[in-house]
């Protein structure tokens, strides 16, 4: 599994990496994803269902994150915005 | 003698005023260039062209990883994704009684797939408060998927979060009917691609 996280001017960097059935791995990566959290992140894991259709879930603790999933992405908690740059 | 020890006092001060004057200006100088210091740092690193495309670049393949081949082939030939709208009858498919355009930082607009009508803009930003490199904008397509991804995951929360406002408060309504007949062509052009390719494969098992 790996935890990956939107940066600006980066684009994704790779938080950590592991094997979540090796526990010692398995510990790391759930201090990288409370790490995150507590900054203020958002973590997603993207799914995809049995007939192909692709989305993703919002996971509040490393417990919700299916433990098949590959990847989870961390970005910055959505904010209501209106961006200068209009038309 | 009071007047004697007061003028002597006066020359006093006015000696040390003079022997350390130079270094209290040059003390001040310093310390003004170091208080300015980081915003010339930011400003300095603020912008890198060659930086910004690169991450662009990853951007884009980590989109394009998590998105179907379809929304992919949109967003890379026509510049916005479409994301059917999860509530109602026909939920996240085809056919669903609304839908939403995913335009990099801007805002997310929602509208009826049957008629075209533009129903609100939902304004929506994803800063990285950390500013990494003195800006909290990730790339484009960063954006795009963070919108997705939140619109995809919790339809609801997201809308919650935004600020709604009536089209074209940002977004021309115009350039928003534009980008749906560009769409509704490319749909159309990708269904007659798909029939000739099959027809052809059909024709070389007959041969």
């Amino acid at each position: 599994m790996k935890l990956l996280r939107l940066k600006p001017g980066h684009g994704e960097i790779v938080l950590a990496e592991g094997d979540i059935e090796v526990p010692e791995q398995e510990r790391e990566l759930i201090e990288a994803f409370r790490r995150e959290l507590d900054a203020g992140m958002w973590a997603a894991v993207p799914t995809e269902s049995r007939d192909g259709r692709r989305q993703a879930e919002l996971v509040k603790s490393f417990a919700d994150v299916p433990r098949d999933a590959e990847r989870v992405i961390f970005f910055p908690r959505a904010a209501g915005g209106a961006p200068r740059s209009a038309r | 003698m009071a007047l004697a020890l007061g003028t002597a006092a006066v020359v006093l001060v006015a000696l040390l005023w003079e022997l350390s004057r130079s270094r209290i200006t040059a003390a001040i100088a310093d310390r003004r260039l170091r208080r300015r210091a980081p915003a010339r740092r930011v400003s300095e690193i603020g912008y890198d062209r060659g930086r910004e495309l690169r991450a662009e670049q990853r951007a884009r393949s980590l989109l394009r990883s998590c998105i179907e081949d379809e929304d992919w082939a949109m967003y890379r030939d026509l510049g916005f994704l479409r994301v059917w709208g999860s509530l109602g009858d026909r939920a996240r498919a085809a056919g669903a009684c609304y839908a939403y355009l995913i335009y990099p930082h801007r805002p997310i607009l929602a509208y009826l797939p049957q008629t075209g009508a533009l129903l609100s803009e939902y304004c929506v930003a994803f800063p990285d408060l950390s500013r990494p490199y003195g800006s909290a904008r990730l790339p484009d397509s960063d954006d795009v998927l963070a919108k997705w991804m939140a619109l995809t995951a919790d339809e609801r929360g997201l809308i919650a979060d935004a600020n709604m406002h009536l089209p074209g408060r940002q977004v021309d309504p115009d350039r928003v009917r534009r980008d749906l007949l560009r769409l509704s062509r490319w749909e159309r052009e990708r269904v007659n691609r798909s029939k000739i390719g099959q027809r052809a494969s059909h024709v070389e098992r007959a041969a």
